[in-house]
Formats: structure tokens, sequence, C-alpha cells
């Protein structure tokens, strides 16, 4: 190889496979989601709920029909996720009684390591109600900063197709109603 | 030169390419106390049992206080052993409180799950009252250091047992035996399967 190809060519490779590598930490407020590609669910309500036609086997987050997408990182095998699970069922019923949240507010929960089988064990016991996608490779959990669970994140989305991170952290939501103001303050709903 | 760099670089490409995936969700429950031991040999031990044959009976202490005697539930229930390797670890600390909110399933089975580890009473008593209160009892393979584990063949020669599950039928059988890749939890569906099969 001719020296003066061989950096541009070395750099090209770095940047090639830079994205197999975990990230540095999770999605920060004022950022954008690192761009990942789920499966789309089965279950025809749950692609209703989500907005997602049934055309092709993935979606990214932005594609979701919603003002705003609350990721819920989470695991069957987490003890606090256990805990936290009737509590984001509760924000839920909260969002789908507000009539400026409902249809514009969405909860996507991503089962981190768990297979579907476990996603749908975790889902029976709690009566969950939105959509969990279970990330059984870790490969959305190891792009979303390896974080610790549950740990929330929620993404505005613009009318153009861009989004934005609005709120990211660990543990429980809180406040019920306080937080889910804030979200629709944020979204201007 | 050039040829040193693209060594390096192919070399830090192998690298990425070979990480295990031995990345593990961690619950906040357990908040910094997780000893994180990086990646493990998959697995480190002979068995000394195979499927057909009798399960070899033991009597240990549990957490709750209680000795615990496998030969007691024979007739009665199916019993699945749940070795995991230490408590305070990444895996570990993340595959018994997924058992814990699937006691219908066990029950549905007339199944019966013993969690052991080689640790003695006192940490399993701090570890496990972090995955809220389980339903099963939890016993402690400490003295002689890993005499169960042994038996079974599933002690590693740092002194930590596998990550391995076994079925044993309620005539005292061992079913199915599993010794997973300890830096991986087994998915609970493929124990579940076993379970249907004792029916």
């Amino acid at each position: 190889m001719k020296k003066h190809l061989l950096w541009p060519v070395l750099l090209l490779l770095t940047l090639a496979f830079a994205n197999t590598l975990p990230a540095a930490g999770p999605p920060q407020p004022g950022g954008q989601l690192p761009e990942f590609k789920f499966p789309l669910p089965s279950e025809r309500i749950d692609k209703g709920y989500l907005g997602l036609s049934g055309w092709g086997s993935t979606f990214r987050i932005p594609d979701i029909k919603a003002r705003v997408v609350i990721v819920e990182i989470l695991s069957m095998y987490c003890p606090f996720c256990q805990k936290e699970a009737p509590l984001v069922n509760q924000l839920y019923d909260a969002i789908e009684k507000d009539p400026k949240a409902k249809g514009n507010v969405k909860i996507l929960g991503v089962g981190a390591g768990n297979s579907a089988y476990e996603v749908e064990v975790f889902r029976k016991k709690y009566s969950i109600p939105f959509p969990v996608i279970p990330d059984p490779d870790y490969a959305a959990y190891n792009l979303y900063g390896e974080v610790r669970t549950p740990y929330f994140i929620a993404v505005k989305i613009n009318q153009n197709g861009t989004h934005e991170v609005i709120y990211s952290k660990l543990g429980g939501v809180g406040d019920i109603p306080a937080y889910l103001e804030s979200l629709k303050k944020s979204a201007g709903l | 030169m050039p040829k040193k760099a693209i060594l390096i670089v192919a070399a830090l490409m192998m690298m990425t390419l070979s990480i295990p995936a031995w990345s593990q969700t961690h619950s906040e429950a357990y908040k910094d106390n997780i000893y994180q031991t990086g990646p493990l040999k998959p697995t480190d031990s002979v068995l000394k049992v195979k499927a057909g044959d009798p399960a070899p009976d033991f009597t240990l202490p549990s957490v709750s206080g209680e000795k615990v005697t496998l030969s007691r539930y024979r007739g009665k229930k199916n019993v699945v052993l749940s070795f995991v390797p230490a408590a305070w670890t990444p895996v570990c600390s993340d595959q018994w409180p997924g058992y814990n909110i699937v006691k219908d399933l066990f029950d549905q089975y007339d199944a019966m799950l013993l969690g052991i580890t080689v640790d003695n009473i006192p940490t399993l008593f701090a570890w496990t009252n972090q995955m809220g209160k389980l339903w099963f009892p939890v016993l402690s393979d400490f003295y002689p250091h890993g005499k169960v584990a042994g038996t079974y063949g599933v002690l590693r020669s740092d002194g930590t047992s596998e990550r391995a599950l076994f079925v044993i039928d309620k005539k005292g059988i061992i079913r199915y035996i599993d010794v997973h890749d300890i830096n991986k939890r087994p998915p609970l569906e493929s124990l579940i399967r076993e379970l249907q099969r004792l029916k």
C-alpha cells in the first residue's frame, strides 16, 4: 500500500469499527439517541400503540408516532425494575387519562439481556400495557451506555423527524403528575 | 513503520470484534456493591453426574436458618438446583430475582427451586436481602467448602461454582443438566421447557 493512502484507510477502518464499541455513557438531555433499529413488535396492539406500520421488520425511536417517547431500559431479572413496574403502569394510566398527553406521550420498554419469552413473562407478571422490546444480546443496552436499571430516557420527536433527548435518569420517575407535566411542557403540549 | 501500524490497528480491530458478550444489566438495587469480575473461563470443572443418574443427596444450611435435605422432596416435588458462582457478582445478582417472579411457573410444574452458592450464610443474607423476599430457599455450600458442588462436579478451580442448573424429578433422578457459560445467564425458557417435559 502506498504510504500516502495508509492513514486515510486506517482512519476509515477505525471509524467503521467504532460503533461496535460500547457507548461512553447514556444519552444526555439536549443530545440525540444513538441510532438503533429495534425489531418491530409482533403484536398488532403494540404496533398500533406505537403508530408503526406493519411494513418492514425494524423501527427507530423517532419513527414512533408521538411527540414524546419515554424509553425505559429494564430487565425481568432486576429487582428495582420489578418494584418500579406498577409505578410505570400508573404513569401509563396518567398519560392515557390526560387528553393532551394521550396519543402524544408513549412508553417503550427495552428488556436488556432479556429474550422474547422473558419479556413476555415480565409483561404478564406486572400487566404491563405498553410494548417491551427484547434486547437479548445487549445491543441496544450497550449503545445506550450500559446503564443500571431501571433507566428512563425521554425523547422529544419533532414534526420534521428530528429528535432531542429531554430526560435521562436512573431509577424511578418520582412524582408522576409532576413528571408528566414537565414532559408535556418540554414538548409544547 | 506503516506495516507495524497496520498490525496494531488490525489487532485492535480483532480485539473489538472478539469482545465477549459478558456485558450484563446491573440493577440499581445493588448500587455500587457489585464486584466486576470481567469475563471468566466459560466452564472450569468436570461433571460427576449425568442425566439419568440418581441425584446425590445433601443437607445444607439455608439463609432462613433451617437445614434443607434434597431427599425430603422425593415423591413430592420436582426440584431445580440453581448453583450460581458467587454472591455480589454481576450475572448471579440478576438471576435469582428473575426466578423470584415466576413462582407460578414452578408451581405449575410442581417444582421446588433451591438456590446454592459456596458463600457463607451472612454474605448470602446481605446479598439476597437486596433481591426482595425470595420464595425459595437459599443454601450455603460454604463448609466443608463447596462439598455439594464438588459432588455434582461443578466446583471450579478457584473455589467458586459453575452457573449450573440441575432438574431432578420426583423419583430423585437427574433429568437435565445445564452447566452454563459462567458469563451468561441461562434463558428462562430453556429451564421451563425442561420442566414441561417432566409432566
